[in-house]
């Protein structure tokens, strides 16, 4: 017990550097992957048929892409191309592209629940079809995806955990260094889901307040 | 009627899949005048009211506002969108803007006046649809027919030619009707043109000047309100009206 408490106390920096390695991919990756996963789905419902098609290719393609597959590609084949990112930044790539088709369709479903009335009321008026989006689908679309999006959030934390096999150091690549030099692979990764356990019991917590918050509030349901 | 009607529909028709909700509708719509389509339900009557603003494409004929027809979805379309308000069945406000900002929304985003400016004449119809001081209520803390009168006063500020009704009390619990039909004849009194799609032929024989009754996708009569509603000339007019009065 106390070789493991000298382990753990010896390469503390080293692990907590893995955890916030972690937290920023997860991060990136959710908030890159929130905007692009938006636009492609306005994409899908939009009235012109060219960014349709795009939209829906760049969804099948993604979605049904392995993560693992992605990453690989990404830090193996681009710099065939000339294109040599950083090891952190090709996993938040990856993350992004996948996270984004999820997204996409989370956004995509959450557009659909809003009643064809709002759109019907927003183009009398007037509105082009990225005003509609902007001032009254969207911000209305949102509030019905709450939980949803805490899926994908949770989806892209655990995700990030395979940046580790293409070298990134999160929190998963790190426990994996020290169980090579200290052969305590049960504790060491405990530990290491923990800490996606303790994200994501986190992120659950948030959306959960969050969807209070919306529900309690005096804009309710007025459909 | 004036010499060139606002609204023009010639040869109307529109298909929904195989059903034929319009079968060949004519009808001009005059400056100022007041027109009210009535008719059993499935008559296609709304169908009709949406085509008007493109709502629903027409499968054949034409339809021109002001002379100038509908045009393709895009910007010339929103363009006339504009100038044509519209009130819906089922109010259709916009649940996460107060009742001040549904009304001063489009303004500022469409016709790109000022926010102060907006906010000042959202207020002024607010009050003239008698509800000044619902301005920050959200459309879910208000009653139906408060959230139909706030729907009528977001069309008003886009300061439209011509104003469709389509069943804009059929949603309403009946107490809530009158105070709906109040602000739709006082607006008939100032002179806006209206096509008014409704089951209150109270309505359509006090306030329209016109009433167009519907049946099965035709215009099959059209007559003054006294005349249509003493007189009806057509069968199924007649059977329409009886059935009105014996239930």
């Amino acid at each position: 017990m106390d070789q493991i408490w000298q382990m753990l106390g010896e390469n503390s920096s080293f692990l907590l550097n893995g955890v916030l390695t972690t937290v920023g991919l997860t991060i990136l990756g959710f908030g890159g992957a929130l905007v692009i996963g938006t636009i492609v789905a306005v994409f899908r419902v939009s009235p012109i048929t060219p960014l349709r098609v795009v939209g829906t290719a760049y969804v099948e393609f993604f979605r049904n892409v392995p993560l693992l597959t992605l990453l690989i590609l990404i830090v193996f084949g681009l710099p065939d191309i000339g294109l040599l990112f950083p090891l952190f930044w090709c996993g938040v790539l990856g993350l992004v592209l996948a996270g984004s088709a999820f997204i996409c369709e989370t956004v995509r479903s959450g557009i659909n629940t809003i009643s064809v009335g709002q759109s019907e009321a927003a183009r009398a008026l007037g509105m082009s079809f990225g005003t509609q989006l902007r001032l009254i689908i969207l911000p209305q679309a949102f509030r019905t995806m709450v939980q949803p999006l805490v899926n994908n959030f949770i989806g892209i934390l655990i995700g990030s955990s395979l940046a580790s096999a293409v070298g990134v150091s999160d929190i998963t690549n790190v426990t994996q260094q020290l169980n090579i030099r200290y052969a305590e692979a049960v504790v060491l990764f405990l530990l290491s889901g923990a800490v996606y356990l303790v994200f994501a019991l986190g992120a659950g917590g948030v959306g959960s307040w969050l969807e209070r918050l919306v529900s309690r509030s005096r804009i309710g349901s007025a459909r | 009627m004036t010499p060139t009607p606002l609204v023009e529909v010639r040869a109307v028709r529109k298909a929904f899949g195989s059903f034929e909700a319009l079968r060949g509708v004519d009808l001009d719509i005059g400056r100022g005048e007041k027109v009210a389509l009535v008719g059993a339900s499935g008559s296609g009557k709304s169908t009709l009211c949406r085509c008007i603003n493109r709502l629903e494409t027409i499968t054949s004929g034409s339809i021109t506002i002001d002379g100038q027809p509908l045009p393709e979805e895009g910007k010339a379309l929103a363009d006339l969108r504009a100038q044509v308000g519209m009130v819906f069945q089922a109010f259709n406000l916009f649940p996460h803007f107060t009742a001040l900002e549904n009304i001063s929304l489009a303004p500022i985003h469409v016709r790109k006046v000022a926010k102060p400016d907006a906010d000042a004449e959202a207020r002024e119809l607010l009050a003239r649809v008698g509800l000044s001081d619902k301005a920050d209520n959200y459309p879910a803390e208000l009653s139906g027919g408060e959230q139909q009168r706030v729907a009528i006063a977001r069309a008003l500020a886009m300061h439209p030619q011509l104003m469709l009704f389509d069943e804009p009390t059929s949603a309403l619990d009946p107490e809530m009707i009158s105070e709906v039909l109040d602000v739709m004849s006082e607006l008939a009194n100032e002179g806006m043109t209206m096509l008014v799609v409704t089951h209150e032929m109270g309505f359509a024989r006090h306030a329209c000047d016109r009433v167009c009754f519907m049946d099965a996708g035709q215009i099959v009569e059209q007559n003054s309100p006294a005349e249509f509603f003493d007189t009806p000339k057509t069968d199924r007019a007649k059977d329409f009206l009886s059935k009105l009065l014996h239930h």
